[in-house]
């Protein structure tokens, strides 16, 4: 019998370490990363030609991303690795991909979808101004082009990554003007229980912390943003403070994010099922431990399954492959398995901390003024949305695309369905879960026109 | 829901909340007629909603000229002067001045809200499990939604009505299909008409029209599979690739446009191209109007009128008789 096709969507920890174990299974895996070097975002690489250290790059994380990195380049002739590749949809065990301008076809025994996460945004009055970027836009340009997003910058959101990018931003030497938390201190308190159960990285967590302390740089906890004042760029960040008080910051920029959610949408094409998970507020595939899906052969790895970082994304994408390999009757070790759900066990514990200790700011969401944009792509504000729900009798996030365009354009929701889910709950007085999600469509992501066929598959 | 209430008695029930339905519900009230309309999701949400949205007459030219219809043919450097932007292979066009397009997305629940308005009333999440005729009046069972009765039944269940005809005994060979439809990211509003290519051969017959936001909404080429029981189609990704050279050839100075979306629906189609309209032939008070072969949106609001004016006055004057659902009882000649 042929080896079986197994196709992994993703170079970063889960998708390297999913790569590898079936290499190591003696398998020749098709590797597609819409990147064009493997590492995924946390690990990315920089440019040929930039010259700094793993330690200046990745700080405490220097040894993983040297690991990962060097683990994917030493599968180089073991795996048809197809970088710079984007996956745009999946249909009837074909995954449909699009390499310069080449629409290329890649039919699949098996799928392992390692897709990672994007930031989770809010809308706040002023945050399409230029000089308004999400966390993980600020990071990679740091990563990528030692770039910073302004002079003078303020970080606004929560979640783990507030302050890791806040750090690298100081420690980069960027004026970092304040970093806003929305979660209260308190509930960093309450988390701690569950946080300690990595306590690595908790520590680091808290390093980062003082470090911002030692720099002199101003922490706010359970700020309510009020808005991103302008007039054409970033001029300043006007917030309440856990006190009650107003203030106004100055900056010429902003790097914005209240932690992440996943990319789920090759999932979605895939016809798996989803549900909606209450303690992050959000839908998600549904997987078992080891990450099979409710659809055969296709499974999922790392933070596009469900957010847990890049150490549980690297036993994910193990757990995943050695699932694939189970299901296509390969030998595959019990105690390996069983070994790495024991250590994915922690992660999970400590992602229920993080949630506790950086809440989605759900009521922030919902209270979002009328007059501020909701839908960047087609220019759709909470009010517009709110009368649609009102007006025309949405019951569910698609019927409210259709009515008012929220969530139609370039980005297919991805960057407004948190959000606009909870204003629309919140208009029609009901449960986040009612009113559904935003159907994944293909193409994944904008598809040229001018692109033609492979000449042969 | 009590199942048993006179409140779930009407004049007429009409199952399925598509173009049809809805506009037959707000047309039988405008008559004075009571009305149930039983939606298993939202109205517009099938063949409706996800339609091109072609509001033409192009397709009627041949037989239409009896009928005055103003069809322009345009050629050579008149058409280049007119419409630049069409590529070199364009040859010739056949322009409908007052051709237009519109929404699909807001239609059908437009007139879902003003059957509601006018008295209707307009069950949606409600799902028709069996339709019987019990003595004078027929009796609708919904699941979890109860019973509903009433003498007069209006099929507009698009490609599921087959399966409710084939239970009155009125088999009909209708097929399943979706369209392929996309659309681009919005660019300056520039594409007045609706383009559409007329060719024998069926990947090239690509249509697209630029709606006022300035997406170029597109269509055409083979049509998807599709799945009844999951009621979700999913476009096929080949048909997409297959309708990208022939929207440039149709239109060049699109090809560094990038679409962001596509989407198909699930159709009703006959063997003859043309739908079912009219009285049941075997089940008195039973009436039907689907299988619209992909061409319904136009005419739509046109199909709620004259079944209204059917069931309220057992007559049309509008010439559907070729429509009837007879021409497919066994004996019968198919077209």
């Amino acid at each position: 019998m042929a080896d079986p096709r197994i196709v992994v969507v993703g170079a970063g920890p889960a998708g390297v370490r999913a790569a590898q174990t079936l290499v190591e299974a003696g398998l020749r895996p098709t590797v597609v990363d819409e990147s064009p070097a493997s590492g995924g975002q946390i690990y990315r690489r920089q440019p040929a030609l930039f010259r700094r250290s793993y330690e200046t790059l990745y700080g405490f994380e220097a040894d993983r991303a040297k690991a990962l990195h060097n683990a994917f380049d030493g599968l180089a002739n073991q795996v048809d690795y197809r970088p710079d590749t984007l996956a745009w949809n999946v249909y009837d065990g074909v995954l449909h991909t699009l390499r310069d301008g080449v629409a290329g076809k890649l039919p699949f025994d098996a799928l392992i979808l390692a897709t990672g996460a994007t930031d989770r945004l809010l809308p706040i009055k002023g945050w399409t101004l230029p000089g308004c970027y999400s966390m993980g836009a600020a990071q990679i340009a740091l990563k990528a082009q030692a770039c910073a997003i302004g002079r003078r910058v303020v970080f606004l959101g929560t979640g783990p990554l507030l302050y890791l990018v806040s750090y690298q931003y100081a420690k980069a030497g960027v004026e970092v003007a304040a970093v806003l938390d929305t979660s209260p201190a308190g509930g960093q308190l309450g988390a701690l229980p569950h946080l300690a159960s990595r306590p690595a990285l908790l520590a680091k967590g808290l390093y980062y912390r003082a470090q911002l302390m030692a720099r002199g740089v101003t922490v706010h906890n359970g700020v309510v943003p009020l808005e991103i004042e302008g007039p054409e760029s970033v001029a300043a960040v006007r917030f309440r403070d856990g006190g009650g008080q107003d203030q106004q910051i100055a900056c010429d920029a902003v790097g914005m994010g209240f932690h992440l959610r996943s990319e789920t949408q090759l999932a979605d094409l895939a016809r798996c099922t989803f549900t909606f998970d209450g303690d992050l507020g959000q839908w998600r595939p549904e997987t078992d431990r080891d990450g099979r899906t409710t659809v055969s052969g296709v499974y999922l790895a790392g933070d596009g399954a469900r957010i847990l970082g890049a150490d549980a994304a690297e036993i994910s994408g193990r757990l995943a492959a050695l699932a694939a390999l189970t299901d296509l009757g390969r030998p595959v070790a019990g105690h390996r398995i069983e070994d790495l759900r024991r250590r994915q066990q922690t992660m999970e514990t400590f992602r229920r901390g993080l949630a506790k200790a950086f809440p989605w700011p759900a009521g922030l969401a919902r209270s979002v003024a009328d007059e501020v944009l909701v839908c960047r792509c087609e220019a759709i504000t909470a009010g517009d949305l709110r009368a649609a729900a009102n007006l025309k009798g949405a019951p569910e996030l698609n019927r409210a695309k259709a009515f008012v365009r929220v969530g139609m354009g370039r980005c297919q929701g991805r960057f407004c369905g948190s959000a606009a889910a909870e204003i629309l709950a919140e208009t029609r007085g009901e449960a986040l879960a009612a009113v559904g999600r935003l159907r994944g469509q293909a193409p994944v992501k904008p598809l040229s026109l001018a692109a033609t066929r492979e000449t042969s598959s | 829901m009590n199942a048993s209430g006179s409140a779930n008695v009407a004049d007429v029930i009409i199952v399925g909340g598509g173009l049809m339905g809805a506009s037959a519900a707000l047309f039988l009230r405008n008559r004075g007629r009571s009305v149930i309309l039983l939606e298993r999701g939202l109205v517009g949400q099938q063949a409706s909603g996800v339609n091109f949205g072609n509001v033409r007459r192009q397709a009627y030219a041949k037989d239409a000229r009896d009928y005055g219809l103003d069809l322009e043919i345009i050629a050579g450097n008149s058409l280049r002067d007119r419409y630049p932007y069409l590529g070199r292979e364009v040859l010739m066009g056949s322009l409908g001045p007052i051709d237009g397009h519109a929404n699909p997305r807001l239609v059908a629940p437009a007139f879902g809200r003003a059957a509601s308005r006018a008295g209707a009333r307009v069950e949606e999440n409600t799902e028709v499990l069996a339709i019987e005729k019990v003595g004078e009046d027929f009796c609708v069972e919904t699941r979890d939604r109860g019973q509903f009765r009433a003498p007069v039944v209006l099929i507009t269940a698009g490609a599921w009505a087959t399966a409710m005809a084939e239970k009155f005994g009125e088999p009909v060979p209708a097929v399943a299909r979706g369209p392929q439809m996309g659309v681009t990211e919005p660019v300056p509003y520039r594409i007045e008409p609706t383009l559409g290519v007329s060719s024998p051969l069926v990947e090239e017959t690509v249509y697209l029209r630029q709606v006022s936001r300035g997406n170029i909404v597109f269509g055409g080429g083979n049509r998807n599979d599709v799945n009844l029981e999951t009621i979700r189609a999913y476009p096929d990704p080949e048909n997409t690739l297959n309708q990208m050279p022939q929207l440039r050839r149709l239109l060049p100075g699109i090809a560094n446009l990038r679409i962001i979306r596509t989407w198909s629906g699930i159709e009703g189609y006959l063997p003859d191209d043309l739908p079912v309209m009219g009285s049941s032939a075997k089940v008195p008070g039973l009436y039907y109007a689907f299988g619209f072969c992909g061409a319904g949106f136009q005419i739509g609001p046109a199909v709620g009128d004259v079944m209204a004016e059917l069931i309220d006055t057992a007559t049309t004057v509008t010439p559907i008789e070729p429509f009837h659902i007879r021409r497919f009882a066994a004996g019968q000649p198919t077209a």
